[in-house]
């Protein structure tokens, strides 16, 4: 069974964002790029199942900056076989990379699609149903545990109550959460390795997709900022104040 | 021309996240339609026609909608707006598990992007949603001609229920879409007293510092004695102390209480993104250099197994 990740260059989840001053957009200028952590999880998804003998190929694909090469080597070098880049310099919407994935799935045709949740940066958390609603697929969001069995998909999904567990026809998307699984690190020998894997690169316009898009940021400006209040000494006092001067309990 | 909303909804009763969707459909303006799609969810349409400001009520009853598979629900969703016999111009969910399963699904069958977890209605096409982490707020304006939109409760009051004399007309609608490329097997759902996360007045949440599963019993007991909601950090979910349904943050759950209590949690800007729009947000830690201090309204440097029960017996 063939498997596709989608994998997107995000600033680093450690890195505190400031917004530019003219208010276009987040100063993004020698900040520290990284794997949306949700997507590390994916790729070390499709690698476990490639390692249980489960998956056959494990395709890693980013739509992004020529950078975005980075984030495929480093897909590479934790275990995925070969890369695709969807070169594009604009910053685009879920909806046209949904559409990129489903043009790439279609040449590649996989049984498995993994993705992150959401990326850290938009927290827009909607490409993988998009992808999955494109295709016409199955989906399983927020996955906290997924098995193949009897040519199926069961996926255990983190829900608002709990836990719920679905099973799904293939082709389908799973899109993950934290606790899927822990990320390995690459070792160096695998980074090496990583080098001589194929990376191809392709254009939404070779791809034949639109990528307009139906929305516009108008403004990025900074929240309201909360200030740090008073540290109380006691118990004794912080009850006091909780009940005279905040007035909360 | 009317605003679709899609009720939330669970164990035959209707989630507060619908009525803070209903507020933020009011602020758009126009005429607010609910969706309500299950099995079994009679009761549900009833109150959710006494929402105040609800005209119309549209009921999907049927095996096929039940535990809200999208495969089933974003079909239907999108053939009422594709159908016209109402022409709808905004397409609200509350910014669920089950909303943000469902709702980008239906976008792109629309062939239109969503704004995802919206806290301010600007005007009809212009919103306000937070980005990184909530470091960012982005105005997004949308040119489409049906906006698809789901929407953060805290950033919104809860609409009122039950005005007399101003109840919606309930409508089935039909046929129901299966799909069948997908099936439930099985949930286990937490099951619990206290109030429900997102919408406590009062909660209190573990991080790290709790050491174990077995230590949240000193915050429980305290969250009995308040009446509060008990909520965690993702290192807590993370380490295994307790189940994912309690983590508050940028990927978990959103709260905005009128009190925080955060104990043991060092304060993470992806925890903070999930609650830092509370009230008032008191942080018991005994690190003084803890991050959380820089949000708290107050903090205690403590050891929390000696400051938690003897805050609770001081209440």
């Amino acid at each position: 069974m063939k498997v596709l990740v989608a994998v997107k260059r995000v600033v680093d989840f450690n890195v505190k964002v400031r917004v530019k001053a003219d208010h276009s957009g987040i100063d993004l200028a020698n900040v520290k790029m990284a794997m949306n952590p949700f997507c590390e999880i994916a790729v070390e998804e499709a690698v476990r199942l490639k390692e249980q003998g489960i998956a056959s190929e494990v395709v890693v694909v980013s739509v992004g900056p020529g950078a975005a090469q980075e984030q495929l080597r480093t897909a590479l070098a934790l275990g995925a076989d070969r890369a695709v880049l969807v070169e594009t310099v604009d910053e685009l919407n879920a909806l046209a990379v949904a559409k990129l994935l489903k043009a790439v799935a279609d040449k590649e045709q996989p049984q498995l699609l993994i993705l992150g949740k959401q990326a850290i940066d938009s927290d827009n958390n909607q490409t993988g149903q998009m992808l999955a609603a494109l295709g016409g697929y199955a989906q399983g969001t927020f996955a906290s545990k997924v098995s193949v069995e009897g040519g199926q998909l069961l996926v255990t999904r983190e829900v608002d109550g709990g836990l719920q567990t679905v099973v799904l026809n293939l082709p389908a998307v799973v899109t993950t959460d934290l606790r899927l699984n822990e990320p390995r690190y690459a070792s160096l020998p695998n980074i090496m390795k990583a080098k001589k894997k194929p990376l191809d690169t392709t254009t939404p316009e070779a791809l034949s997709v639109s990528t307009a898009s139906s929305n516009t940021v108008v403004k990025v400006e900074a929240p309201a900022s909360r200030s740090a209040g008073i540290k109380v000494k006691s118990v004794a006092e912080l009850v006091e104040k909780l009940k005279n001067e905040a007035k909360v309990i | 021309m009317a605003i679709l909303v899609i009720a939330e909804h669970a164990g035959g009763a209707l989630a507060s996240a619908t009525l803070n969707t209903v507020t933020a459909a009011a602020q758009v303006g126009g005429d607010i339609h609910v969706l309500v799609a299950g099995h079994g969810v009679g009761t549900v349409a009833e109150v959710a026609a006494s929402i105040d400001g609800v005209s119309r009520v549209l009921v999907a009853d049927a095996g096929a909608y039940a535990h809200q598979l999208p495969e089933n629900i974003a079909p239907l969703i999108a053939s009422l707006v594709i159908d016209q016999t109402v022409i709808y111009t905004h397409v609200l969910a509350p910014a669920t598990a089950n909303g943000k399963n469902i709702l980008p699904r239906v976008a792109a069958v629309l062939d239109v992007d969503q704004i995802s977890e919206i806290i301010s209605v600007q005007s009809r096409d212009t919103f306000k949603r937070p980005i990184y982490a909530g470091n960012a707020i982005a105005t997004v304006q949308s040119n489409a001609a049906i906006k698809v939109i789901t929407v953060r409760a805290t950033g919104f009051c809860a609409a009122g229920v039950g005005l007399p004399g101003d109840r919606a007309v309930i409508d089935p609608v039909a046929p129901p879409h299966d799909a069948g490329i997908s099936r439930f097997v099985s949930e286990q759902l937490a099951t619990s007293d206290r109030p429900e996360l997102t919408a406590a007045k009062i909660v209190v949440s573990g991080g790290r510092g709790m050491q174990n599963g077995d230590n949240f019993k000193h915050l429980y007991s305290l969250a009995d004695t308040l009446g509060a909601g008990v909520g965690a950090s993702r290192a807590a979910v993370d380490a295994g102390f307790v189940p994912n349904d309690m983590q508050v943050g940028q990927t978990g759950k959103i709260v905005a209480p009128q009190l925080y209590i955060a104990v043991g949690i060092s304060g993470a800007i992806q925890h903070l993104a999930g609650m830092k729009d509370s009230k008032v947000i008191v942080a018991i830690n005994k690190d003084e250099e803890a991050p959380i201090f820089q949000v708290a309204d107050y903090g205690l440097v403590a050891d929390l197994f000696e400051a938690v029960p003897e805050l609770q017996a001081a209440l």
